[in-house]
């Protein structure tokens, strides 16, 4: 266990960080570039690293398997209830106005940090199980396959 | 638009409607995967469909008479804004989609239980249930990369659903990595299409698109851009020399899935080429690049009589409905390259009839599949007898799909002959008329082997249901009598459909001549129009 | 004559072109798997390249507004729609080689290889078994 001694260390300092610049890329996604796919691979990147440096099972323990799934799901739904929350309030489809009729562009503002917010989630959930997927599966060929 | 409190007009249900075909099953996929329940999963693909069938029949109710349905999506009026538009030929296509889809529901879940694991389920009814709102929004929509993100959304999954067949056959993998190679090619080669034309055009919506091409005329570009749109295009639609994909998925895919992807995945693809060319393209661009009568006419005959003579010699009846589905491509294509009304809406009628016929001759055979593991003709020799009432209903769909009258596929074999005398190309009806006699030869060794012939002993499998995490094993073995009521039910409707579209063609004769005159007349553009 | 002012202000089709030929070269003739889905990816690269490089207007800045919205009148921007476009094209062409490396990984657990030919090869025999086992039965008439 004290093999990449140096790998780990700098690994954990980074992985903080690394989810601090991915939530701070989603939600200032408005102002700077940025949105909700970067910030959803920059905070799928710091469990991925942490899967590659701690092992799968590590990772797992704080990110399950189904929770990643899930998490994908939900993240279209943030998405897609976004857009039908506006069909309710008598607007169209993904019109966000209708979250703010007073003042439309408050409107705009709220509903596209709602709609990147499903977005990130999404990106992240699917970066992440893309990775278990491929890392998980039986290792069934050696290297002198290759 | 955001607008003010003060002029915003509350919209209704009534007024959702075009996004409300889409939505339904694009909602209901996710809620299926966060529930992660087979059973809720089978109820939410169910709801979200008929929801799909309820809101286009009402949108084809409006549309019938002329004119258009347009919806902004976000509220953004159209030349900025993603619009949907339904018209006549968006909604019929709209309806056949849904309704297929409600029809092949109730089969799916016998059939599915039976080829794909158990624990597979919740993901294969979200892929189901992504591929129709794909499709949907392929047809739906009013703008031109919108078209290739819901076309992208229905090919993925399409991909997922094919190579699930790996559990009866391997060979569904290597088929679904070639669907997914030739799949992709053609979306890429439609998407360098669309960034022409809006180098040239600055626009992506159709209707706008549609003004500005013609007020610019055909130049370098322009002509660049509408060659790598067909090419892209006739790739996912499976024409002639560019349908080398669809034959090996169609066989290796579990049946329902073929059922399903027969039906409505090269009709959705149809209807993009016919909207590029009609409404985005104007008639007159398309005819001056010759492109009717070079290129769709030849590739239209080369499909009906090649694969249907390819077709001749298969002896499995999946892989044999497969490369007669790419001789009706034909049929589809002859009807585009007429560039009249009558051949116009043959296509269109087309689309509907041989959706429903080929759906119902598929669901036979995976009821056969169900019942003794494979269609290969060997296998299934004698089973007529002892499936009386299935194969009853494979009858009427074979000889639907002859174009025997008083079925459907009479009616849009009909008019597409019409349609030749009409332009004069008797050849075309000649060959039209060949291609069936093909036909009939391939229907007739069918009901030969299901009726005449008597079971094969030695090479009669029996149905081997998944023991390995699948389903319990007693519920789904199955291995006498008829079909299980279940796809019964849903054979029959499809079966009752090819006849009595074949009397009563007010409805689908009807909304085809509307939708191929309104795609003949060219677009509308972004002049008004809408209801 | 070689019009040489011609084939530089068109640098950019030239290198969309490049890259979309060998892309296509790379999944044509290709035979293992990987490497077709490798040259998928380069012949997606590059539409988005052909994309990106129509959205540049020349002198323009990055499009993005001042926190107060005043902007100068003499500020040109680029055109922003094409990168974003290209951004959902990114996120499906992701989505599709993480589909196609997925269906290697079983096609790799099924077959054994991950080459084209070998596959083939083995293919072909499943489907000469099934032509002799169904043509005899069918009394040789298959």
């Amino acid at each position: 266990m004290r093999h990449h001694l140096i790998l780990r260390t700098v690994s954990k300092l980074l992985i903080g960080a690394i989810l601090l610049f991915g939530l701070y890329v989603q939600f200032h996604g408005d102002f700077s570039p940025g949105g909700g796919f970067q910030a959803g691979v920059i905070v799928a990147v710091a469990f991925i690293l942490h899967g590659i440096v701690f092992g799968l099972g590590m990772v797992q323990r704080v990110f399950p398997r189904w929770l990643v799934h899930k998490l994908a799901a939900v993240g279209v739904l943030v998405y897609a209830g976004t857009g039908v929350l506006g069909m309710f309030l008598g607007y169209d489809f993904l019109d966000y106005g209708a979250f703010s009729p007073d003042h439309p562009s408050h409107g705009q503002h709220w509903g596209i940090l709602a709609v990147e917010l499903g977005v990130g989630i999404t990106v992240a959930g699917v970066m992440v199980s893309v990775y278990y997927a491929f890392a998980g599966r039986p290792p069934q060929m050696s290297d002198e396959d290759w | 638009m955001a607008a003010g409190a003060a002029e915003h007009v509350s919209r209704t249900l009534a007024d959702h409607l075009p996004i409300l075909v889409v939505l339904a099953p694009f909602v209901a996929a996710p809620v299926a995967v966060v529930i992660g329940n087979r059973n809720a999963a089978r109820t939410l693909a169910v709801l979200a469909t008929v929801i799909s069938l309820v809101a286009s029949w009402l949108l084809l109710r409006q549309v019938v008479g002329g004119g258009y349905i347009s919806y902004p999506i976000g509220g953004w009026p159209p030349p900025i804004g993603i619009e949907y538009r339904i018209d006549a030929a968006n909604a019929f296509v709209l309806l056949l989609i849904s309704a297929i889809g409600t029809v092949f529901l109730p089969y799916a879940f016998r059939s599915l239980d039976h080829e794909i694991p158990w624990r597979n389920h919740t993901l294969v009814y979200c892929c189901y249930l992504l591929c129709l709102s794909g499709l949907l929004g392929i047809v739906a929509t009013g703008d031109g990369f919108n078209v290739f993100v819901f076309l992208e959304i229905s090919s993925l999954s399409t991909y997922i659903l094919v190579s699930q067949g790996c559990y009866r056959d391997k060979r569904a993998l290597t088929a679904a990595y070639d669907y997914l190679i030739m799949g992709t090619i053609g979306a890429v080669f439609f998407v360098i299409g669309l960034g022409m034309l809006y180098m040239m055009t600055g626009t992506l919506n159709m209707a706008d698109l549609a003004d500005r091409i013609a007020a610019q005329g055909p130049n370098r570009t322009l002509l660049a851009a509408f060659a790598f749109i067909v090419v892209g295009v006739s790739l996912k639609v499976a024409i002639f020399p560019l349908h080398m994909w669809l034959p090996y998925a169609y066989s290796h895919a579990p049946s329902a899935v073929t059922v399903f992807l027969s039906a409505t995945a090269t009709k959705a693809s149809i209807y993009v080429l016919l909207r590029f060319l009609f409404s985005v393209f104007q008639p007159e661009f398309v005819v001056a690049t010759l492109t009717p009568q070079a290129v769709l006419l030849p590739l239209a005959i080369a499909a009906m009589v090649v694969m249907s003579f390819v077709a001749v010699f298969q002896t499995d009846l999946k892989r044999m409905l497969a490369y007669s589905s790419l001789a009706h491509v034909g049929y589809l294509l002859l009807g585009v390259a007429l560039m009249n009304v009558d051949g116009l809406s043959a296509t269109i009628i087309h689309l509907f009839n041989h959706g429903i016929t080929k759906a119902l001759l598929f669901m036979g055979a995976g009821a056969l599949v169900l019942r003794v593991g494979s269609t290969f003709y060997d296998d299934i020799a004698g089973l007529g007898r002892s499936m009386p009432v299935m194969s009853a209903a494979m009858v009427i769909g074979g000889l639907s799909l002859v174009g025997v009258p008083g079925t459907a596929g009479f009616v849009s074999k009909w008019l597409l002959v019409q349609a030749s005398f009409e332009r004069g190309w008797t050849f075309a009806a000649v060959l039209v008329v060949a291609s069936t006699l093909l036909t009939v030869v391939n229907m007739w060794r069918v009901f030969e082997v299901l009726y005449i012939r008597s079971p094969n002993p030695g090479s009669q499998r029996q149905s081997q249901p998944l023991t390995s995490a699948g389903g319990p094993a007693g519920r789904i073995a199955d291995t006498t009598g008829d079909a299980p009521l279940m796809m019964l039910v849903p054979i029959w409707i499809l079966a009752i459909a090819c006849i009595w579209f074949g009397i009563d063609t007010g409805l689908t004769l009807g909304s085809a001549q509307v939708a191929a005159e309104s795609l003949l007349s060219g677009s509308l553009g972004m002049a008004d129009g809408a209801i | 004559m070689i019009d040489w002012q011609f084939i530089i202000d068109h640098a950019n089709y030239w290198l969309f072109i490049l890259l979309m030929m060998t892309g296509f070269y790379i999944v044509v003739s290709r035979g293992n798997l990987v490497k077709k889905v490798v040259g998928l990816n380069i012949f997606q690269v590059s539409v988005f390249m052909l994309y990106i490089s129509i959205g540049k207007v020349s002198g323009g800045t990055a499009p993005i507004l001042p926190v107060d919205l005043e902007t100068e009148p003499g500020v040109v921007y680029s055109n922003p729609l094409p990168h974003v476009l290209i951004l959902t094209a990114i996120v499906v062409g992701v989505a599709t080689t993480a589909l196609a490396l997925a269906l290697i990984v079983r096609i790799r657990e099924e077959y054994g290889t991950i080459d084209e030919d070998g596959i083939l090869a083995i293919e072909q025999a499943i489907v000469r078994g099934e032509n002799v086992r169904h043509g005899d039965a069918m009394g040789d008439r298959a």
